[in-house]
């Protein structure tokens, strides 16, 4: 099989405690399909920028190495990971088919504004996808990503229908999209979904967001608490 | 020189408990006597403390660390202590607080109070959970209140049974600095939940240490523990002395550069380290009588040909750093590959030399010492312990680890590194099994962590609570007052904090 073409990519984490299950390694690529305000890593919204770093599937592997054996596994981010699918699917290709790597599991950050296409290009090498939800109303999704929500809940459905939903995480920002009645009903819809879904809480910072978002309100440890008591 | 006055000062004075008096009063009676011979430039180089003695003592009556055999006492009893054999749960956990309470050390403690999961695993089928809990728990509070010195030392087999894990439970809830706890983890049999279960009472109250079953097994046996701050040592035996040479010190004695070093000064200062502990091995074997009197050897709890005597080394990281400046070579350790590589030379040149080197009494590893990479004392101003890299410079975890870790194989009778996690850990514990099990499987031999944000402070290898620190100057635990000093002097309460967080919340393009 050709080698994909090099990948886009913003910054590597060679140990990461925060982007799923256990220490992790982690790949963070350019290129993102939504628009949001909230955005912590606006500058890897394109494609192509200055800042970027081109990288072949053996130097991502050989980065890897350096990360074992201390790593539970690999997970690809972004910018939006499956923005870059050619890159994604042959890199965890690889980890699966290499006996070096058949430890390390593989986890996609994403959100979810993909097709049934792409994850079933996916699924056979990935192990579970972490998915973002900014808002279940379409109109309110419109307005913080300025892109519909239709696609979103379509990969929660049928990711979780796959077996590959590892969990849902909502940003939650104060004033926008953190309503009582908000997140009872996004928690209503998931667990219609699936009563055991994960679902994790981002509290919204304004650390390294844009102008327009950088005075929104920070969530406090009372809006934490809140949200906390609705989504469980 | 000890004077009279330096007597009634400890007599009158009011932060001590009247034990405390008594064991400070212990000490300078020892020091009134000579010290074994050495030769000059011996007794100079420990006057200068590039070679230190660890203040023992001047007349060493007891072993340093000893490691009875109390799985073999609580089977077949005691003639000294006038009891049977061990029947059932209450026999056994009474019978290891008497035998405690009659074991010396060098702190006057036991260092060591057995593999106590194990011990107490035969004696548990019939004891219901709830009375295991409760006569567990009492038993705990004894160790902390009965010995108050993190000094003292337990360990946790491999396998995850109901009393390893009724321990983690209390270590939890009862939050004590005593006992210090090693758990030996193995690939196989050590499981994830076990580790897990450990991990979270790591963060509660900064215990256990995780170490590495298999290589300890490899370079002691199958019979062997952790006890003190690190001491890996073997059960039966232990170790007559702790002797070290100060690595920065000897690199400042060194008028030339690194081949001088190797050459000459390293060398010389080894063989005045060797000579010194020579000399309080053959004092305490010889002229104190210890191995030929104590009932402990008598009733075969101890066996002199299951001893050795440490070899211990501290400051490699100031040493290396003036060496590598002496040569105009730029880099310091822990930020630079030049500089790792020179001290894993120093230290690969200091075991080898030391393999070579016979010693007396030192049958428990073929008549040679074992080498160790000692953590420090309160009075290391300046010097980091072992080959830790300095407080407050430490790098990212994984270059952290990567440097480190390659010296563990050297240290058979220990080695150590405390990292420090903040709350991220908290929220993935799993992450720290991952960092453990492959930090053993990268070569290290322990692997000791803290939060940041809880009571305990880890000083050397052992424990200080803030809130006690806060008590100052009266403490009921004899290592407060060392604690303390380590904190006012050599800031061990600024370790770096790994934080291991994600670009979501750092985000960065490589430009």
């Amino acid at each position: 099989m050709p080698k994909a073409l090099p990948a886009q990519v913003a910054s590597v984490i060679k140990f990461s405690w925060v982007d799923g299950p256990g220490n992790r390694f982690v790949l963070f690529l350019q290129g993102c399909n939504l628009n949001c305000l909230a955005c912590h890593n606006p500058q890897t919204i394109p494609l192509h920028t200055p800042g970027a770093i081109s990288m072949s599937i053996d130097e991502v592997l050989n980065q890897i190495r350096q990360s074992m054996p201390y790593i539970s596994g690999v997970t690809v981010s972004g910018g939006e990971a499956t923005v870059q699918l050619e890159f994604v699917a042959q890199l965890f290709r690889e980890l699966k088919s290499c006996e070096e790597f058949a430890e390390l599991t593989t986890f996609i950050d994403s959100n979810g504004n993909a097709t049934q296409e792409i994850w079933d290009q996916l699924a056979p090498c990935t192990d579970g996808v972490m998915l973002d939800l900014k808002a279940l109303d379409d109109e309110k999704h419109r307005e913080l990503t300025g892109n519909s929500n239709k696609q979103i809940l379509e990969s929660i459905k049928y990711l979780d229908s796959i077996n590959k939903l590892y969990e849902v995480r909502l940003l939650l920002v104060p004033g926008h999209n953190d309503s009582d009645n908000e997140l009872i009903d996004t928690a209503f819809w998931l667990r219609s979904i699936n009563p055991k879904m994960r679902i994790k809480i981002n509290a919204f910072k304004t650390h390294g967001v844009r102008a327009l978002a950088r005075n929104w309100p920070e969530a406090s440890d009372a809006d934490l608490a809140r949200y906390k008591t609705i989504m469980n | 020189m000890v004077s009279l006055e330096n007597i009634r000062d400890v007599v009158n004075d009011p932060r001590f408990t009247y034990r405390q008096r008594v064991a400070n009063l212990a000490n300078l009676a020892e020091n009134l006597l000579d010290a074994p011979p050495v030769r000059k430039q011996c007794a100079d180089a420990l006057e200068k403390r590039i070679i230190c003695d660890m203040f023992e003592g001047n007349a060493p009556y007891r072993p340093r660390y000893l490691l009875p055999d109390y799985k073999k006492v609580l089977d077949n009893g005691s003639t000294f202590l006038e009891l049977p054999a061990a029947k059932n749960f209450d026999d056994a956990l009474a019978f290891l607080l008497i035998m405690y309470s009659a074991t010396p050390s060098i702190t006057g403690y036991p260092v060591y109070f057995g593999d106590l999961d194990s011990l107490l695993l035969p004696y548990v089928d019939a004891v219901s959970e709830e009375d295991l809990y409760a006569k567990l728990k009492r038993f705990w509070i004894s160790l902390d209140r009965m010995f108050p010195d993190a000094f003292a030392h337990t360990n946790l087999s491999p396998t995850y049974n109901r009393v390893s894990k009724m321990i983690l439970k209390l270590e939890r809830e009862l939050l004590q600095v005593v006992p210090n706890i090693s758990l030996k983890v193995d690939p196989l049999l050590t499981s994830d939940e076990y580790i897990l279960d450990a991990v979270n009472t790591v963060f509660a109250c900064g215990k256990p240490h995780f170490i590495n079953d298999a290589m300890m097994q490899t370079d002691l046996g199958p019979e062997y523990a952790a006890v003190s701050c690190y001491n890996s040592l073997k059960i039966g035996g232990g170790s007559h002395t702790l002797v070290r040479i100060n690595l920065k010190a000897t690199a400042d004695e060194c008028d030339g550069g690194v081949d001088k070093f190797f050459e000459t000064t390293l060398p010389y200062y080894l063989d005045l380290t060797a000579e010194l502990m020579e000399s309080r091995i053959l004092y305490l074997v010889e002229e104190s009588n210890f191995y030929s009197s104590s009932w402990l050897v008598q009733e075969g709890l101890l066996d002199l040909d299951k001893f050795s005597a440490m070899f211990g080394l501290f400051g490699l990281a100031e040493c290396v750093n003036t060496l590598m400046e002496r040569q105009g070579i730029a880099g310091t350790y822990g930020h630079s590959i030049a500089a790792d590589d020179l001290g894993y030379r120093i230290t690969s040149f200091i075991a080898n030399w030391v393999s070579q080197r016979k010693m007396p009494y030192c049958n428990g590893n073929a008549e040679r010492a074992f080498l160790h990479s000692q953590s420090g004392i309160d009075l290391d101003l300046g010097v980091t312990a072992g080959t830790r890299i300095p407080i407050g410079t430490e790098p990212p975890l994984i270059d952290h680890l990567r440097t480190v870790s390659r010296h563990h194989h050297l240290f058979a009778s220990g080695i150590s590194d405390v990292l420090s996690f903040d709350e991220t850990a908290v929220k993935n514990p799993q992450a720290v099994v991952d960092v453990i099990r492959g930090a053993f499987k990268s070569g290290m031999r322990d692997f000791t962590f803290n939060l940041d944000s809880n009571d305990f402070i880890r000083i050397t290898g052992y424990l200080v609570r803030k809130s006690d620190l806060a008590k100052m100057p009266s403490a009921r635990h004899a290592s407060t007052y060392l604690g303390a000093g380590s904190v006012k002097d050599s800031h061990v309460d600024q370790r770096i904090v790994k934080r291991v967080m994600s670009a979501e919340s750092s985000p960065s393009s490589s430009s």
